[in-house]
């Protein structure tokens, strides 16, 4: 029998192991279905001590992209959506599944592109002409293609510039299917422009030769907005501690604190709750 | 090749200053890791077995479905657990989508076949080899199962092994079903993933390098044990 | 029992009665292509060691695995007569011992044949004594000579106190030291009342050893008789050639 005790052993060290390095016992906790770009960029980290020191409740966040966090949370898994496709959560208030939607805080999305910068594109603030330009270049330009906030804004500025990209897919536009940092590693690694937003950029550590080539553009905003999910819908959801989030995020600490964040001394996220 | 200089130092640097988050995320790695292997093992090891020794109809079958699934892909066993475990799903009563619990049930689906076929093919040789021996000695079903997995028990912790190497290294599974919720339910893998999609990818060989040395640490940790306890017992 | 009872009667001569343990009639064994045990009909006594000699591929084999149950008659009857399968112990010509102990091999066999815990410590003692194994009792079984391994093989086998005990070519790789220890422990086990049946080829152990010798050939018993006899002065042409060693298969 003395064989099975070093694995008990190592069971035992795990779980002491575990225990002993995790966080503060929470009052209790809930869950946000959010998006990579905003736990790229180090925000949550930042952010939810201070919620949590406040309020005594553990925030924890599952990132995803935005079309997959709306899929989570139809299904219930999560108290609070906190995501960036107006249109989409809007839709998810209307259909029953969320109670409200509130602007939370914004940034905008940019062109990054290679230094070569092989669409002539470098400097413009006309996000329908620097498509347009990649697109009659035929320049590599790799997508999200999941679905996510940043992949159906990206979609409805090339509406904007009558070049559907998705003939093109697997010629010079490339469809990840994955995240924004997954997307931007592709990019970079391969001399592709990428839309990313701009947080996202700023924390990202695998830049390259990549640069910002398009910003400015007003169609390049990017509106962030927190939906609490529908308890009528979901039996389980923790409606009190997910509003007691909401309010506080939308509150001025909560916006202050969000203001505040910066990395390489560049803010990455504007609040702004009415 | 300045990445990989820059991520060795970047694991020696997490592993000499002791770093807090690193330590609860090989804790919980482990926790998951071996929870779910052992859970496999007590499903597997009498399920191969049973297979290596029952003779009933369908056994062929049962067989060849359960070595495929030794290739499934982590991915599909973490959505098939989400969409049980999710609140929309029939397990969704227990709440236990994006904890730690539910990664060891998708671990341990994972690993189950792969020791269950390996076992079964451990003990289906040692049964050809004790057959004629455990009847002339009048050995019932039960004590034959019983005395081939013990024959074999030295074997059969390369199976473990081989699980255990599986689960440590997927991210697949763990990530759907955990959710890489930090302090929760990230673990070596997923952390590595985060790492990866940040851009960070010194930091993410880092990660990677020590999950390899916790492997091997491990994986001689079991085999010294066997050939010990080979050398002491059996020959 | 009512059975042997009556048999023990009829068979009374003033000497130790001889039970009819186990009978055969007519036993035929078939693989797919041809006929491996061709009609055999015999019948064992218990007391004393019976040799079955015959050339390779004669059906010794076989025909002791018939015995034991191991393998399935294509016609015919084998039949346990005071005696249950539970009776019957086999040692294989090669050895397959437990990845164990020598000890803990026997404990398995004591376990095997539900040997009261507390009757099994004493019993090991005595098994590992009669095959002179004492101070091998806690390396590994398989880490044993040739002939250790078979006297340990032996004694398992003998672990549940079997009436009839079949052996198969038991000697046949083991040099003549190690034969002859194990041909004294065959001997302490047949006085001890167990009826032995031994599968060998040499005549010289059948000599030492046996009172009777069954003799097959091509599937068939061709001749049973005292082993004096059967060596002096054979009655079957197949048995001479054999005993000449120039029996061609």
């Amino acid at each position: 029998m003395t064989h099975r005790r070093p694995i008990t052993l190592l069971l035992g060290a795990a779980t002491a192991l575990s225990l002993l390095s995790s966080t503060a016992i929470a009052d209790g906790f809930i869950i946000v279905q959010s998006t990579t770009s905003t736990q790229n960029s180090g925000l949550y980290d930042v952010l939810l001590p201070q919620f949590q020191k406040a309020s005594g409740v553990e925030v924890r966040v599952v990132a995803v992209g935005t079309g997959q966090a709306i899929k989570n949370a139809t299904k219930c898994d999560g108290d609070v959506l906190l995501v960036h496709a107006k249109a989409a959560e809007e839709k998810f208030v209307a259909d029953g599944f969320g109670i409200s939607r509130s602007d939370v805080m914004y940034n905008d999305f940019v062109i990054v592109g290679p230094a070569a910068d092989p669409a002539g594109i470098a400097g413009s603030s006309d996000i329908t002409a620097a498509l347009k330009a990649i697109a009659i270049a035929g320049a590599p330009f790799a997508s999200r293609g999941d679905d996510s906030g940043t992949h159906k804004k990206e979609l409805s500025l090339w509406r904007a510039t009558g070049y559907g990209p998705a003939a093109a897919s697997g010629t010079w536009y490339r469809e990840t299917g994955s995240g924004m940092g997954a997307t931007l590693n592709v990019g970079t690694g391969m001399g592709a422009y990428v839309m990313t937003d701009r947080a996202t950029w700023i924390a990202f550590g695998n830049k390259g030769g990549h640069k910002i080539m398009v910003e400015g553009d007003k169609a390049l905003f990017n509106q962030y907005g927190i939906i609490a999910v529908n308890p009528e819908n979901c039996p389980y959801v923790k409606s009190v501690l997910a509003q007691k989030f909401i309010d506080w995020i939308l509150s001025p600490s909560g916006q202050d604190a969000i203001g505040a964040y910066k990395r390489d001394g560049q803010q990455l996220f504007f609040p702004n709750a009415s | 090749m300045e990445e990989i200089r820059t991520a060795f130092a970047a694991a020696f640097k997490l592993i000499v200053t002791l770093d807090h988050n690193l330590f609860e995320i090989v804790g919980l790695s482990l926790y998951v890791t071996l929870t779910a292997v052992l859970i496999a093992c007590l499903i597997g090891l009498p399920l191969g077995a049973l297979l290596a020794v029952g003779r009933f109809p369908g056994r062929h079958l049962v067989v060849v479905f359960i070595n495929s699934l030794m290739g499934l892909p982590p991915v599909v066993v973490g959505l098939v657990v989400y969409l049980m475990l999710s609140s929309a799903g029939p397990f969704g009563v227990l709440q236990l989508l994006y904890t730690p619990t539910a990664m060891i049930i998708a671990q341990a689906l994972l690993v189950t076949p792969i020791i269950a076929a390996l076992s079964r093919q451990i003990i289906e040789a040692l049964h050809g080899e004790y057959d004629e021996m455990l009847r002339s000695m009048h050995a019932g079903r039960m004590a034959t199962l019983s005395t081939l997995i013990w024959d074999a028990r030295y074997s059969l912790v390369t199976a473990a092994l081989a699980g255990l190497g599986r689960a440590f290294a997927e991210v697949g599974a763990v990530m759907i079903v955990g959710g890489n919720i930090n302090h929760v339910t990230r673990v070596m893998t997923t952390a590595i993933a985060l790492e990866t999609s940040k851009g960070e990818l010194a930091l993410a060989l880092g990660l990677g390098i020590i999950l390899v040395g916790l492997s091997i640490m491990i994986n001689t940790a079991l085999m010294s044990l066997r050939s010990e306890m080979e050398r002491m017992a059996y020959a | 029992m009512p059975d042997s009872n009556i048999i023990s009667l009829q068979n009374w001569t003033g000497k130790p009665a001889q039970n009819t343990i186990v009978q055969l009639e007519d036993v035929v064994l078939d693989s797919e292509s041809r006929r491996l045990v061709d009609g055999i009909s015999l019948t064992l006594r218990s007391g004393g060691i019976t040799a079955l000699m015959g050339s390779n591929g004669a059906g010794k084999t076989l025909t002791l695995r018939l015995i034991a149950r191991l393998l399935q008659p294509s016609s015919g009857i084998v039949r346990n007569c005071s005696i249950e399968e539970r009776d019957i112990a086999f040692v294989f010509q090669r050895p397959v011992l437990l990845r164990r102990t020598v000890a803990a091999n026997l404990l398995h066999a004591l376990k095997l044949c539900k040997v009261p815990r507390h009757n099994r410590r004493e019993r090991i003692q005595l098994l590992l004594d009669i095959s002179r194994l004492s101070e091998m009792a806690n390396s590994p079984a398989r880490m044993l000579s040739g002939g250790e391994q078979q006297r340990l093989a032996m004694v398992r086998a003998i672990a549940g106190n079997p009436k009839l005990l079949l052996l198969d070519e038991p000697t046949a790789s083991l040099d003549p030291h190690a034969t002859s220890m194990l041909e004294n422990l065959m001997t302490t086990i047949a006085n001890s009342g167990t009826k032995l049946v031994l599968v060998t080829h040499d005549a010289g152990q059948a000599r030492r050893l046996s009172s009777d010798v069954v003799f097959m050939h091509e599937g068939r018993i061709a001749e049973h008789t005292p082993t004096h006899q059967f060596l002096n002065t054979p009655q079957s042409d197949e048995a001479k050639a054999y005993l000449e060693g120039r029996l061609l298969v």
